[in-house]
């Protein structure tokens, strides 16, 4: 007997980049994922994803509806996106009533408040991205700040990253499956699992050498540390550097560029190419260092 | 007078609502409305110009690749970089924008479309030795079908082997497109949302070890398109042949050329490319050349405040006014010379079919051969699905060629400064069609920034004449059979493929 998760999942003001990312996970495939018990017994039931589904229109959003009815409690509810809010509300929409036009966050509101549990997949949904980027014109909210809004009080975990690395969605979904929701001290200060987003990249980065050597890179394709050039792995907490991307093929800093930061709240507020400033710089052997000049 | 509205046409990236009024089985009048509004275009307002590159991406995580690339080009162009581009870099660029093309044609076709035509229920009748369709059919049989149920019911006509054999190219599609996106990262870091196309060239560096990997990517990519895709496409034009004379829309075509073969021109318009610039136009299918000062986009209909219409997208505007009267979408609507344009893989396959290209001349004529269809049905829904198989083909098998071009040791990159004042245009031809992306920079930042994507083409709402855009033309004067089950719309309105975060951004 195989146990059904449902599983829903709500584009907002996305690009739909964190579902292209998610298909290309690499082990368990997407057939994996979509087909087969994903943990021995367990199958998740994506019963609502725009991108990928048969239904359109009416024959989509009953499903949906159907899924926030039917199911209350019982099902996890995905979020790629932020999620525009106040006058400029309907600047995202899905689907009508009435003739008239349903807005996302009524879509998010009447879905979260009967999920078991929130993801908000990539950086809009964690921390706003590039729609609440600038003068942020559609007043676009983060999944968190919009349940606090409408005090809906359920399990949030972020999963940010633009896009997120499909290990990263994949993996907190297998750790929800195997062990339940995470415990508080599983994540960190902004609800991302502290599996995947517990470290600097600065911490593990092959180029960390030149660093320390103040060996910097002065233009795109030379050698050194790409700190000058604007890299903000100093400040981004993400397992980039040891877990690669697509398949392990390469990552950010691998083809040569600077991290640009997309992991963090902070990932629109920063230019990409201009060095950091105002930064506390972890120093390798610095412990060491002190104390065997005492 | 009945309507049949669809909201949201799913299997397209984005918020898409098709409103149709249907009179005895017969369209009458179409719209199309995008229902996604970020305003990207205003967020990179007062940014670092080479953030552009970056923020730009973001526009779709469908098609990144082809806005990081306009991005790159609108910045060479603006940075005084056009012709100055190393080879290395333009090889680079072709592949990194080739392979992400390819892969996307392959989604479209099996992941986006396929499900329109194949009925994969019939794995449940499977009996033979495939772990993968034996593993569907155990999914089958456990009676949760989300995603692939429900569905609209009806016309589907493959005889149940073929179902069951599509079912399978699906699935072998997943790992193939995965593995496009694969061949992607090994030059630019990762995808979606890639880092490796910035202006002044790219940041990696070519490497032997790196050449090779590519180029045994590139050969289980072709050997999918020319033996899988290709034959699948046919065979689904072949049992849908009635959608050889469907859904032909405007009948006028724009392509921007894209993959660069030539780095010592400026002009985008007549540097020499795989696929030619130029607009074809059914009634005498002639190439004619892009007359760049021809683009306006009208906002009557969209959006946005009357007072930003018919500009030109150098001195574009985008000023949000949600809920304007007779306004019904947040796509704007791209005019060339005042008429209707559609864009995509049929128009950089027609540009260069009637430039008389040798392959793909060979290939059009070939397949039009197999269906026994005149190149009059390359204007349907099929010939949209045609056109993307051999456009993925034509670009797939380029990449080798540029793979061997590479020299490593030699520049990849182009130093410059931001000037204070400039202005830039970049064009090139991503998944979808003609994209281009305008920017005015002012004390080193960006003033402006413009986006004409495909779909702002494609799902145009009415211009300021009142006329409808490509794919509500297209639509209109189809018959549909079942309003509750209209396949007609879907099938037309997927065959262009529409991408609205793309379109609106």
């Amino acid at each position: 007997m195989v146990k059904e998760i449902p599983l829903v999942w709500l584009p907002a003001a996305a690009c739909t980049g964190c579902s292209v990312s998610l298909l290309n996970t690499a082990s368990p495939t997407i057939k994996n994922l979509l087909v087969d018990p994903v943990i021995p017994g367990v199958h998740i039931n994506l019963r609502f994803h725009p991108t990928i589904m048969a239904a359109s229109g009416d024959v989509a959003l009953k499903v949906l509806e159907d899924t926030a009815e039917e199911l209350k409690g019982g099902y996890v509810l995905a979020v790629d996106g932020a999620i525009p809010t106040g006058p400029t509300a309907g600047y995202c929409n899905m689907g009508e009533r009435d003739g008239e036009p349903v807005t996302i966050e009524t879509r998010f509101v009447e879905l979260a408040q009967n999920a078991l549990a929130i993801l908000a997949v990539g950086t809009c949904a964690s921390f706003g991205g590039i729609p609440a980027g600038g003068s942020n014109p559609s007043n676009c909210v983060t999944v968190r700040k919009s349940l606090e809004q409408h005090g809906i009080d359920k399990p949030l975990i972020n999963i940010p990253g633009c896009p997120p690395h499909p290990d990263w969605f994949v993996g907190t979904v297998a750790t929800i499956l195997l062990n339940g929701l995470p415990s508080a001290d599983e994540l960190d200060a902004d609800l991302r699992p502290k599996a995947f987003y517990g470290k600097l990249i600065h911490e593990n980065c092959p180029r960390r050498a030149y660093f320390d050597e103040h060996k910097f890179a002065d233009k795109f394709g030379a050698e050194g540390c790409l700190y000058e050039l604007g890299c903000k792995g100093p400040i981004t907490h993400a397992d980039c550097p040891t877990r690669h991307w697509n398949s392990g093929t390469n990552w950010v800093i691998g083809a040569g560029s600077p991290c640009l930061g997309c992991t963090q709240p902070e990932f629109m507020s920063l230019p990409f190419y201009e060095k950091l400033t105002d930064v506390q710089l972890p120093v390798v052997g610095a412990d060491w260092q002190s104390k065997e000049a005492e | 007078m009945a309507k049949v509205t669809i909201d949201p046409i799913t299997r397209i990236e984005g918020h898409l609502k098709i409103e149709t009024e249907v009179d005895d089985g017969v369209v009458k009048d179409a719209r199309s409305t995008g229902n996604l509004f970020r305003g990207i275009e205003i967020i990179l307002r007062g940014r670092d110009p080479r953030d552009a590159q970056v923020i730009a991406q973001r526009i779709c995580g469908v098609c990144p690749q082809s806005h990081g690339m306009a991005a790159a080009l609108c910045l060479d162009s603006a940075f005084g970089l056009g012709d100055k581009i190393p080879d290395n870099a333009r090889l680079m660029r072709n592949l990194i924008q080739g392979a992400h093309v390819a892969q996307d044609n392959v989604l479209h076709f099996y992941h986006l479309a396929a499900l329109d035509y194949v009925d994969i229920t019939d794995v449940a009748k499977y009996e033979g030795k495939d772990s993968d369709l034996n593993s569907v059919k155990d999914f089958i049989s456990r009676g949760q079908l989300g995603p692939f149920m429900p569905r609209y019911e009806g016309d589907y006509r493959l005889p149940v082997e073929v179902n069951q054999m599509a079912a399978a190219h699906y699935l072998q599609a997943l790992d193939i497109r995965r593995m496009g996106h694969e061949t992607v990262a090994i030059f630019s870091g990762k995808i979606p949302h890639s880092v490796g196309i910035v202006p002044g060239g790219v940041t990696a560096v070519p490497t032997v070890d790196k050449i090779t990997a590519f180029l045994w990517k590139v050969r289980k990519l072709q050997d999918f398109i020319d033996n899988v895709y290709i034959p699948d496409v046919l065979a689904i034009a072949g049992v849908y042949s009635d959608y050889l004379e469907i859904g032909a829309g405007c009948k006028n075509l724009l392509s921007y050329g894209g993959y660069d073969l030539q780095g010592d021109e400026a002009d985008l318009t007549t540097r020499k490319r795989l696929f030619k610039q130029g607009t074809v136009s059914a009634a005498d299918l002639k190439l004619r050349k892009l007359d760049m000062d021809s683009i306006t986009e009208g906002v009557k209909y969209s959006w946005y405040e009357d007072s930003s219409s018919g500009k030109h997208p150098s001195v574009g505007e985008t000023k949000p006014e949600y809920g304007k009267p007779d306004a019904y979408s947040w796509v704007k609507a791209p005019r060339y010379g005042g008429q209707v344009y559609e864009v995509g893989p049929l128009a950089r396959v027609c540009t260069s079919y009637v430039d008389g290209h040798p392959e793909i001349t060979r290939l059009v004529d070939w397949a039009l051969a197999e269906l026994k269809a005149p190149p009059s049905a390359l204007f349907s829904v099929m010939g949209r699905h045609l056109a993307r198989a051999i456009s993925a083909k034509v670009i797939a098998d380029s990449l080798e060629k540029w793979l061997l071009e590479l020299k490593p040791g030699e520049p990849t990159y182009v130093e410059y400064e931001i000037p204070d004042e400039g202005a830039g245009m970049g064009l090139i031809e991503g998944s979808r069609g003609a994209l281009g992306h305008w920017i005015e920079i002012k004390d080193k930042k960006i003033e402006n920034y413009q986006a004409v994507v495909p779909t702002t083409w494609n799902a145009s709402p009415r211009d300021d004449a009142g006329t409808p855009g490509p794919m509500e033309q297209a639509l209109i004067g189809t018959k549909v059979r079942d309003k509750d089950n209209p396949f007609e719309l879907v099938r037309i309105v997927r065959s262009f493929d529409p991408c609205l975060a793309c379109a609106i951004h």
